[in-house]
């Protein structure tokens, strides 16, 4: 099976308070730590898998710039066979929709049996996979949690909706799905292996080479722009504690012990 | 202004609570606003539906299709396509259905796409300006979107606060022959209910409810011990379940558990909101995060910025002393 997997470079929440700049209009980015859309790195897990089971080559593909190449050589590393950097001034300021745009003009360029992406990005809307299926006419589906491949034309899907409840799927190849987090574990990538990948070259395309329409991506296709950035006034808020830690620890014990007991 | 949809999800003949929700974000982009409420489904559950918010929608249509009784996001998306006037906006919940409808709807019907909105900021015009949040919460951001070719917007579950008023009388449209065939390239198969779990954390007064922060799986057992000491349970948010740490009837969220306890102990949890969306009754919470911007500390009642690994350990001391003593 040829799996696409489109991934994103993003800070890293579980590393980084994320702030507003002075300027008010963007978030602080100088120190911040990127890595690969969680979500996204689950989604290159399942296609590693899938491969391992029914053979194929995955390749992940990212929308972005020269900085965005670390995490395809990551991937790489894990054992991706292919990475692409889709890159080109135009691009820039894609809402979901162009983003949407150009992965379908890369998709009709190769020959993908399966696409997936992460379900949603830190700073995105779970837009692009559904968005990308609607604009290929193929079939979709979000929040995919299990993916058994039925034959060379269909697959088995279950779908993540309320109360931990399962919706199970059948689905026809080509399609594209979005992972939610949880669906495996990903295996670890170590220093040894990201040297290993790190001097091999990564092919880039750009709106010419996937015949992509410049003006109806980036800035000027958009229809939906982030204005700016802010951090809204708080209700109440909590009230937090001030004290040293053993002044802390007696204050919660004294509140469990006020307002729910002890058993 | 463009005509409003709403689309309802229901199950069972009952209109899923965010119906109201949907209905007043509709009111808070155009305040003169007369917007329909659109549902698809099947036999007798969708009259008992559809009739049910004639009481809070002028207008209501209703779309019946065998192939419609379970909703198969792309099946409803072509049935849509087939009655919605062009430039229409169209609002959805943000929870699994809306996740796979909007995005394929907003393509085939060629209007601008933005989720999980918050707060609708204002309308200039063919320019609708929302309000959204990234990075889990950390930072809000204003969103402009062109609303001149039409919009499909999903609106966050608990972002908006039914309207009060009277109960009014709108009539139910019957949409069904403007459909034709429908077909898809995905089928549903079946539900498969979540199993239940060793432990029951719904039953319990006290939670121990850990997240990111703990690290690693053996630090499971330093919010075990503490529990223990308690006599409370130990749950958790999605990322804990995610890395395996925890078994997936722990969890506490829209896509878990949803639970009344007491006293919310949230350790090292950021506060998304699926994950506050699971915990209900209003309990006293106190949020322990080493992150002073957490979203967390919004809600909590009580916060504290210390590490978990080395905060609950000497809670735990302080409770076995405690009992010692007792």
């Amino acid at each position: 099976m040829e799996i696409l997997v489109c991934a994103r470079r993003v800070p890293d929440t579980s590393e980084n308070e994320i702030q507003l700049n002075s300027a008010g209009n963007d978030i602080e980015r100088d120190e911040l730590v990127y890595s690969i859309n969680e979500a996204d790195n689950y989604a290159v897990e399942e296609a590693l898998q899938i491969v391992a089971r029914v053979g194929g080559t995955v390749t992940v593909a990212t929308v972005g710039g020269e900085d965005d190449e670390e995490i395809l050589r990551r991937e790489m590393a894990m054992g991706a066979n292919h990475g692409v950097l889709i890159t080109d001034e135009a691009f820039i300021g894609s809402d979901g929709r162009g983003i949407a745009t150009i992965l379908k003009g890369f998709v009709q360029r190769g020959k993908y049996d399966l696409i997936l992406t992460g379900i949603q990005a830190e700073d995105g809307g779970a837009q692009v996979g559904g968005m990308l299926a609607a604009l290929l006419d193929y079939p979709f589906a979000s929040l995919v949690n299990s993916i058994e491949v039925l034959d060379g034309k269909k697959l088995k899907v279950s779908r993540e909706i309320e109360g931990g409840n399962k919706e199970i799927n059948e689905i026809d190849l080509p399609c594209v799905l979005s992972i939610q987090t949880g669906i495996n574990e990903p295996r670890y990538v170590g220093m040894k292996g990201i040297r290993q990948v790190a001097s091999l070259p990564i092919p880039t395309c750009g709106a010419a080479d996937l015949g992509v329409d410049a003006s109806a991506v980036g800035e000027t296709g958009a229809k939906v722009k982030r204005v700016d950035y802010f951090v809204p006034a708080l209700g109440k808020g909590a009230e937090i504690l001030h004290g040293g830690r053993e002044e802390n620890v007696d204050k919660v014990l004294e509140l469990v012990t006020a307002k729910g007991g002890l058993k | 202004m463009a005509p409003i949809f709403a689309y309802i999800v229901h199950k069972g003949g009952v209109a899923a609570d965010s119906a109201l929700e949907l209905a007043a974000a509709a009111r808070k982009i155009d305040p003169a606003a007369s917007p329909t409420a659109i549902l698809t489904g099947w036999g007798a559950d969708l009259d008992a539906a559809s009739n049910a918010l004639g009481a809070s929608y002028p207008e209501v249509w209703k779309i019946a299709n065998e192939a419609l009784a379970y909703p198969n996001a792309e099946l409803i998306r072509k049935a849509l396509q087939k009655v919605l006037p062009s430039n229409s906006i169209v609002l959805v919940a943000h929870e699994h259905f809306g996740i796979d409808l909007a995005p394929g709807l907003s393509v085939k019907t060629n209007s601008a796409l933005v989720t999980d909105v918050l707060d609708i900021a204002g309308v200039d015009g063919a320019s609708l300006k929302v309000v959204r949040q990234e990075f889990g919460g950390q930072v809000s951001a204003h969103v402009r979107c062109d609303i001149s070719s039409g919009a499909v917007i999903t609106i966050r579950p608990g972002a908006f606060k039914p309207l009060e008023g009277t109960p009014i009388r709108g009539g139910v449209i019957d949409k069904s022959s403007d459909i034709g065939a429908l077909t898809a390239g995905r089928r549903y198969l079946e539900t498969i209910v979540a199993e239940a779990g060793d432990v029951d954390i719904t039953k319990f007064n006290v939670l121990v409810s850990i997240g990111r922060g703990i690290q690693e799986k053996d630090n499971v057992a330093i919010a075990q011990e503490l529990a223990d000491a308690l006599g409370a349970a130990v749950s958790c948010s999605r990322p804990v379940v995610d890395a395996k740490w925890m078994e997936k009837s722990r969890q506490v969220g829209s896509s878990g558990k949803t639970v009344k306890p007491k006293v919310y102990l949230a350790c090292g949890i950021s506060g998304s909101f699926q994950h506050l969306a699971g915990i209900k009754g209003s309990p006293f919470l106190i949020a322990i995060n080493k992150n002073p911007k957490a979203p967390i500390f919004q809600v909590a009642d009580v916060g504290i910025v210390d590490d978990i690994l080395e905060f609950l350990p000497e809670l735990t001391n302080k409770v076995r002393e405690l009992r010692h003593v007792a």
